[in-house]
């Protein structure tokens, strides 16, 4: 792995070089990548079968269409992206320009993760790309046939001298850490983004992350029948629907009010049911666990007796396909370990509260999720959960979906992290906002230069406070 | 009473007194009390009329830290200040309001909003040269965005920083603003902390301390560097009027010793003898034949400075190049406004930010070999070039990086609050000033609100190839293949 100095070596030459800033290079590649995944859809949906057993229903919706829609969104705006915005500026620095010109960073480093393999190493680069940076993509190593996918395709769909992938585990992202970079975008959990934000402190680079949290959904008590099954349906897509429950912006658990818990319960079973059929180890409609290390984790999770005994449906594991059955729980204990970490699985403990007012305290007594959903009818109750708590977005009756508007920023606060992306805001990522103001050498202010004296001091504080007036009658010496 | 403050003021600021203090602005905030627009608005005008009624101390204050002139302190000090306060309390409204944007036709029906929220408690550790602005200017974004704010002034300008804590303590709202003085023991302890946003000015050693330090609690960052700001001067531009702003940029902003003054000057070999001739014109008329006795410039802050200044001075291959100035007063800490000519690359001065009133001159064949010298070295926080030629400029513009650049005069970007004032590369990273202030330290939330109606099948398994068809047309966002998809599934 001695490439990787070559590898940054070579890609800041070419950087320098300048050819990655025209708009002609930034579109070429992303059309390149529209080409990648158009030409490869049937070898995407076989790679992605084969490291999570993803439907290629599923492939499309969370990964091959994203980054077809994400491209095509880049490519349709490049141009009103690049363009320098005009700022105001006072009259009395006429006559003069001011504007804030994107520029990209330099080089980039973008390190996917493993549950959406394609969209988290694709959706960032299509946005290092727009900006004009050259970038090292590290897919991640859990999910080999993706991984290798992304390292056979790109260089041969893209400008290999300007985008490069480097594939391998811990030590070749270790490797990559330690080199200088213009920008690092991680996408993982909140240890590795203490790894790699630290490592970024030596060189002073900026960091995103996109992590991930405990998200909740609240459902309120509904009272029309039709809304309830529409909400059911939409809670569970949004918590087996993306990878098996595998997904940063995944539900997490479910608040209700206690009244409302049992026919909850009856009609999740229900949509399970209808969904992944009976033996939903057989229906290929959900993703398996990435890894025997993943699946332990979740056994552990779920063998803690006082959780075992809160299965209210569910709970059956299967070793040899990695396969955990849509497994729901009932008032799990809260100082349980499900309760404390992020499940990252196909498990949805429902914690029922007395009133679903609580649940606004009960989500900000712990770090901030990623994403918070809530099934509501209530505009007072919408507007309370708006203002009182904090997540990095939050979505009403609907799960999921916030992913997929371009004009929305996608990203964390708090424990599920900082920055954002998708759209313009993937642009912006990756670009320095550039100050340029432009002065003309006439007339020049005298007041502005030493020796100081009073009048330039009065000068000054009215210029300050832009009183044109004042200056005037100062100038002609009728004001003191 | 101010013996008991005193007393107070001894004991001892460890960690465990900055986990109690990060614990009562935690329950402050967590009260709600300072996210409401008339808390907002109240601490606004409190630190306005702070500064207003205090104007006199804070002259004071620089004057006694730096021996800064009453009109640099006015100019870049309190009216900077005042005016931030008073934009922030007539945008503030605006700034709060959800931004609404569109949804895609993948949603349909529903809408959304990108709501403006303050991060939680938040931590400003400031610097010496600018000891006011840089300490309350970033606290005018911090409430406006609605958080609670821990400042820690720069110990190196004692004077200015007793009086924060004194003023602030009266004027703003202790329960949710506070000010910790002191030095590494305090500001280590303060960093130990969790905190929702950490603000730092100064130096790139300790920006990589503090942004370790965030690591660990994955805390977002905004720090604001330095580093060297180069001037071009290209030939065939006024140069009276080009010396004055540089001078006005350089020795007339605390003496150099600001992180957007001239750091160093790049020139045409033909040009540099006039350009040298210009500046100690414009030199002597402001400050006199005797600079040290001026009135106008401030003096080096302490004289760990002053050695190092001296130290970039008297190095062997530097001290004969000083073609103006190089007096020094070590009791008085001043040094005079110094230029020196071809210096060599490899030396003390031209590696590390100079930060003082010293301002080599490279000088070049052609002018455009300034841009690769430029480049070779760390991005720095501002560059700037005086020139007429219009091409010149634009690939000034489009090839140097730093954080903002100026045609025609150097320092002026900072006062202007439309432009966001940051760095890029070794310069820092995040911007403030104006709405980037409150955007600084605001999260920005999407917020999407969808009704029960429009529940698409296509979106849920059992999966079949009639939804993947359907899929595709919708994502690609053509009604017409919608259409035909709908048609092709029945």
């Amino acid at each position: 792995m001695s490439g990787v100095e070559e590898s940054l070596a070579e890609l800041r030459q070419a950087f320098k070089s300048g050819q990655t800033r025209s708009v002609s290079w930034r579109k070429s590649q992303l059309r390149a990548i529209i080409d990648l995944v158009q030409d490869n859809e049937e070898n995407i949906f076989r790679a992605l079968y084969q490291d999570l057993g993803k439907h290629p229903v599923e492939c499309y919706r969370d990964e091959v269409g994203v980054v077809l829609k994400s491209a095509k969104y880049s490519l349709s705006f490049l141009e009103k992206w690049m363009a320098p915005k005009k700022g105001r500026l006072p009259l009395l620095f006429f006559p003069t320009s001011g504007e804030v010109m994107p520029e990209p960073l330099g080089v980039v480093l973008i390190f996917a993760s493993w549950n959406f393999p394609l969209t988290l190493a694709l959706d960032p680069l299509i946005g290092a790309i727009s900006a004009g940076n050259t970038a090292v993509l590290k897919p991640s190593e859990l999910t080999p046939a993706c991984s290798s996918f992304l390292a056979d395709t790109i260089p041969r769909y893209l400008d290999c001298r300007t985008i490069k992938v480097i594939s391998g585990g811990a030590d070749v992202g270790g490797r990559l850490l330690q080199q200088k970079w213009d920008k690092i975008f991680f996408t993982g959990s909140p240890r590795g983004g203490r790894i790699v934000m630290s490592a970024a402190a030596k060189h002073l680079t900026p960091v995103t992350l996109e992590l991930g949290g405990k998200c909740p959904a609240i459902l309120d008590t509904l009272s029309s029948p039709s809304d309830i099954t529409i909400a059911v349906k939409r809670i569970v897509g949004g918590k087996w629907g993306p990878c098996g429950g595998q997904a940063c912006i995944g539900i997490d658990y479910l608040l209700v009010e206690r009244k409302f818990a049992s026919t909850l319960i009856d009609l999740l079973k229900l949509t399970i049911k209808k969904f992944y059929g009976e033996e939903p180890q057989n229906s290929k409609n959900m993703c398996k666990i990435i890894n025997k290390a993943h699946f332990e984790r979740l056994r552990n999770l779920l063998e803690d007796p006082a959780v075992a005994a809160s299965i209210v449906h569910g709970g059956s594991l299967h070793e040899k396909e990695l396969f955990i059955e849509p497994s729901i729980l009932l008032d799990p204990p809260l100082d349980a370990e499900i309760m404390t970490e992020e499940i990252f699985g196909p498990v949805l403990p429902i914690i029922t509260l007395s009133n679903i007012q609580e649940s606004i305290e009960f989500i900000n007594s712990r770090p901030k999720p990623l994403a918070i959903y809530a099934f509501t009818k209530k505009d007072s109750f919408k507007r309370q959960i708006v203002s009182e708590t904090s997540s990095g977005s939050v979505t009403f009756n609907d799960t999921m979906v916030q992913f997929l508007c371009d004009d929305l920023p996608f990203g964390g606060v708090g424990q599920s992290g900082f920055g954002r992306f998708h759209g313009k805001y993937s642009f912006d990522a990756f670009s320095h906002e550039k100050a340029v103001m432009t002065r003309g050498f006439f007339p020049e202010i005298e007041p502005r230069y030493p020796p100081w004296n009073g009048f330039k001091l009065r000068f000054i504080r009215l210029a300050y406070d832009f009183d044109y007036l004042g200056l005037l009658l100062l100038m002609l010496g009728l004001k003191r | 009473m101010a013996g008991a403050a005193q007393e107070e003021d001894k004991k001892l600021f460890d960690s465990g007194a900055a986990s109690t203090l990060v614990g009562e602005l935690r329950d402050a905030f967590a009260s709600g009390a300072t996210r409401g627009y008339r808390w907002r608005e109240s601490q606004l005008r409190g630190l306005l009329k702070m500064t207003d009624d205090h104007e006199q101390d804070i002259v004071a204050a620089l004057r006694s830290d730096l021996g800064k002139p009453e009109p640099e302190s006015v100019l870049y000090e309190v009216a900077m200040v005042r005016n931030a306060c008073k934009l922030a309390l007539k945008e503030l409204q605006h700034w709060m309001m959800p931004e609404k944007v569109k949804t895609s036709l993948t949603t349909f029906p529903s809408s959304a909003e990108i709501v403006s929220e303050p991060l939680g408690v938040v931590l400003i550790i400031s610097a010496w040269n600018y000891p006011y602005l840089l300490s309350l200017d970033p606290v005018v974004g911090a409430i406006a965005a609605g958080n609670a704010v821990v400042l820690k002034p720069s110990e190196l300008a004692p004077a200015t920083s007793a009086l924060i804590a004194k003023l602030v303590g009266e004027y703003m709202d202790s329960s949710s603003i506070r000010v910790v003085e002191g030095a590494v023991a305090e500001a280590t302890a303060l960093l130990e902390q969790k905190w929702d946003k950490i603000f730092y000015t100064g130096n790139g050693r300790v920006g990589r301390i503090v942004m370790a330090a965030a690591a660990k609690h994955l805390t977002p960052v905004v720090l604001e560097l330095g580093g060297k700001s180069p001037v071009v001067v290209d030939s065939g531009v006024n140069l009276q009027i080009a010396s004055r702003r540089i001078i006005v940029g350089k020795w007339g902003c605390n003496n150099g010793q600001a992180c957007v003054s001239p750091d160093y000057i790049i020139t045409t070999r033909d040009l540099a003898p006039k350009l040298v001739d210009a500046l100690k014109n414009e030199l002597e008329m402001f400050y006199g034949k005797n600079p040290l006795e001026s009135k106008d410039l401030s003096r080096i802050v302490n004289s760990n400075h002053f050695n190092r200044l001296t130290k970039l001075m008297d190095e062997d291959k530097v001290s004969d190049k000083v073609v103006y100035g190089g007096e020094r007063d070590p009791t008085k800490l001043q040094i005079a406004p110094t230029i020196l000519l071809d210096v060599p690359r490899n030396c003390l001065i031209m590696n590390e930010e100079i930060f003082g009133p010293l301002l080599p001159i490279l000088t070049v064949d052609k002018v455009e070999e300034s841009f690769d010298i430029i480049n070779s070295g760390g991005k720095p926080l501002a560059a700037y070039i005086f020139t007429n030629d219009k091409k010149l400029k634009e690939h000034f513009v489009k090839n140097v990086s730093a954080g903002g650049l100026v045609v025609n005069d150097t320092t002026v970007h900072v006062a202007v609050h439309t432009l966001p004032f940051g760095g890029v590369g070794q310069s820092g990273m995040g911007a403030y000033h104006g709405k980037f202030s409150f955007d600084a330290f605001s999260h920005k939330k999407a917020v999407v609100y969808r009704s029960f109606m429009g529940d698409a099948a296509m979106r849920y398994p059992p999966y079949t190839n009639g939804k993947l068809r359907l899929m595709k047309a919708l994502l690609g966002g053509s009604i017409l293949d919608i259409l035909r998809a709908i048609f092709r599934r029945s």
